[in-house]
């Protein structure tokens, strides 16, 4: 662990990414905060004599009553066609936008440590005919054969519209890499000596399974859990951009990106703003990916 | 080679039939009927509604309307929902427009991200280096649409020439030169936007793989023999690290279908990503299950080539 740490701390890139991602983290806090439990900022309220205000324009005096107010007196990010505060909407955003990053990349890796493991450990029983290695490679080859923005965009399209199916479905249609090389990692640790020794002396497998094995195969997996979550947050602002994104009142960065879109002239920071969080964010989740994989991979090490 | 060939060929067959199944009762059993997209149009009875239902076989059991669907497929009958017109001349028309910009997409990203991926490979730590994969993972990390509205509003102000459709309004009738200008103009920006993360992707591929190769024992060999820089990177290197590129022709190919809806949904490019949404919002399920079957092909056919391929290019590949 403290090996990992100091590779990490060598890649600067990798080291503002973390940055962002605290900073992320502490908005996407902030943002479930305020807006919902300890209402400082709310991003349902509409003001239509404020609408359209470019950032950090003062608030009208009259016209509004004091509880619909920003604090400050200011908006800091301007507000949008309905006078809402795009600082308001971007907090509650960022928590929205991250969770289903996080939920849809969590059941992926369940999925992919699950299946991967069956198959790379008990690949060998067989039911009927076939060995249940072979059963659960070829349903990942089938699953491999969808195209996967086309069946995310079926089942939304399809399936009522909601915050949850939407996690679910990526989640659901991105395991197949971790299950792949979990499968691969399983193979070459059960003919390693400590695994060998552990069922010698008799551990149970649960035991050995997940106090000896996944932790050891769990490295590549972290590097495609931290991509994932960058490419499920593009994925669900292209889903927001085609309209079967997450739908009000929930507020996502890519739905707010997506409405921007028809304010690019009369309101820009409605398009820039929610665009250039994204990719600062997805980046800094790329970049991390990228430097935790030079530090996890040891071939590497010694040439740095 | 021959027993190889004919078992896979067997095995993705299989792998087919299964897909085609699972699609068909993914859409099928999902909530949403093509003859509930108007209920508010009073127009429809419910004995119309009916009739419709009949008609598209839709209170059929499932496993007839599977059955339905792959002999309507296979005899070349069947029709869309929408609009009663047969679904593989449609499908084929909408192949036709997306085939140019899936060309000249491939073109681009090949024709930039392979030199790109060696020098940075051969200049390793340099601040070329580091730029380029600071710059590619910037273009990974933007959403697509985001980075093609700027470059339409940059493109549209800079040069004045329009970007989106096929081609202009009101050109039929122009000069065949300025004609094809135009067709070029439309064609450009969307295949540049749709090779941007294909280009980022690869020439990170190509960096790493040739990285892989440099540090391999013959060519320190062919360093110490006293052969030159440029034989040893080029002839001896390069050859052994493009060796996994040429299996990517086959997994392009599916990219056709699957790579493109965003894109053709901006650029208001009527290709088969497009055919594929609006076939999605109508509940057309005939037209979203062949496209989805043909995609399905599409990709084992382009493992399957790139197996092939492999065994042409690596003589250590032997397939059984």
């Amino acid at each position: 662990m403290r090996e990992l740490w100091k590779g990490l701390k060598r890649d600067k890139l990798t080291m503002i990414g973390l940055m962002v991602l605290l900073l992320l983290l502490i908005a996407a806090l902030a943002g479930k905060v305020f807006t919902e439990w300890i209402v400082v900022l709310d991003p349902a309220v509409v003001r239509l004599p404020d609408k359209f205000k470019p950032p950090m324009t003062a608030a009208a005096v009259d016209g509004l009553a004091a509880a619909s107010r920003p604090p400050l007196g200011r908006y800091l990010l301007g507000t949008d066609e309905l006078g809402r505060d795009v600082l308001a909407r971007m907090l509650q955003g960022s928590f929205v936008s991250l969770s289903i990053g996080f939920i849809a990349v969590g059941i992926s890796v369940v999925l992919g440590i699950a299946l991967g493991g069956i198959s790379g450990f008990y690949g060998d029983l067989k039911i009927g005919l076939v060995s249940i290695d072979s059963l659960i490679m070829r349903f990942t080859d089938v699953m491999l054969c969808f195209p996967t923005f086309f069946l995310i965009l079926t089942v939304v399209a399809l399936l009522p519209p909601s915050i949850y199916n939407i996690m679910i479905v990526i989640g659901l249609t991105s395991w197949m890499g971790t299950a792949r090389f979990v499968r691969a990692e399983f193979f070459a640790l059960k003919e390693q000596d400590f695994v060998v020794a552990a069922k010698a002396l008799g551990l149970p497998e649960r035991r050995i399974i997940f106090r000896h094995m996944v932790p050891n195969a769990i490295a590549p997996v972290l590097v495609s859990a931290t991509i994932g979550v960058a490419s499920a947050i593009l994925t669900e602002s292209a889903l927001s951009f085609l309209g079967f994104g997450v739908q009000p009142p929930y507020a996502t960065w890519g739905n707010i990106l997506a409405d921007g879109k028809g304010f690019i002239f009369d309101a820009p920071w409605l398009f820039f703003i929610p665009g250039f969080s994204i990719l600062v964010v997805v980046l800094a989740f790329n970049l991390v990916g990228e430097g935790l994989r030079e530090a996890l991979n040891p071939r590497l090490r010694g040439l740095r | 080679m021959i027993a190889f060939f004919t078992k896979s060929l067997v095995q993705r067959l299989f792998l087919l039939l299964i897909i085609s199944i699972i699609a068909h009762s993914v859409v099928h059993l999902a909530p949403g009927e093509p003859s509930e997209v108007d209920p508010s149009n009073p127009r429809m009875k419910p004995e119309d509604i009916a009739r419709i239902r009949a008609a598209f076989h839709l209170d059929d059991p499932l496993h007839l309307q599977y059955v339905y669907w792959m002999r309507d497929l296979f005899s070349g009958e069947l029709k869309s929902f929408k609009d009663s017109q047969p679904v593989l001349p449609k499908i084929w028309r909408r192949f036709l427009n997306s085939l140019p910009l899936f060309l000249c997409a491939t073109l681009i990203i090949w024709s930039l991200s392979f030199p790109t991926g060696i020098f940075a490979a051969l200049r390793r730590g340099s601040l070329y280096d580091r730029s380029t994969t600071f710059v590619s993972y910037t273009l990974i990390s933007i959403p697509g649409f985001f980075l093609s509205y700027l470059m339409i509003l940059w493109v549209v102000g800079t040069f004045n020439v329009p970007v989106i459709g096929m081609r202009t309004f009101g050109m039929e009738n122009a000069e065949t030169a300025y004609r094809w200008m135009d067709r070029v103009w439309h064609l450009v920006i969307p295949s540049l936007m749709s090779a941007i993360g294909g280009i980022a992707i690869l020439s990170r591929y190509v960096r790493s793989q040739m990285l892989e190769v440099i540090g391999q024992d013959y060519v320190r060999t062919a360093r110490a023999k006293g052969v030159s820089e440029d034989e040893v990177i080029y002839g001896h290197a390069l050859r052994n690290a493009l060796l996994p590129f040429v299996t990517m022709f086959g997994l392009m190919l599916p990219g056709l279908i699957g790579g493109s809806v965003i894109f053709e949904q901006i650029f208001a490019w009527p290709g088969l990503g497009r055919l594929g949404y609006e076939a999605i919002l109508a509940r057309d399920f005939p037209v979203i299950l062949t496209l989805n079957f043909i995609a399905a092909a599409l990709t084992l056919a382009g493992t399957l080539l790139s197996d092939i391929l492999y065994s042409v290019v690596d003589p250590r590949i032997r397939l059984k």
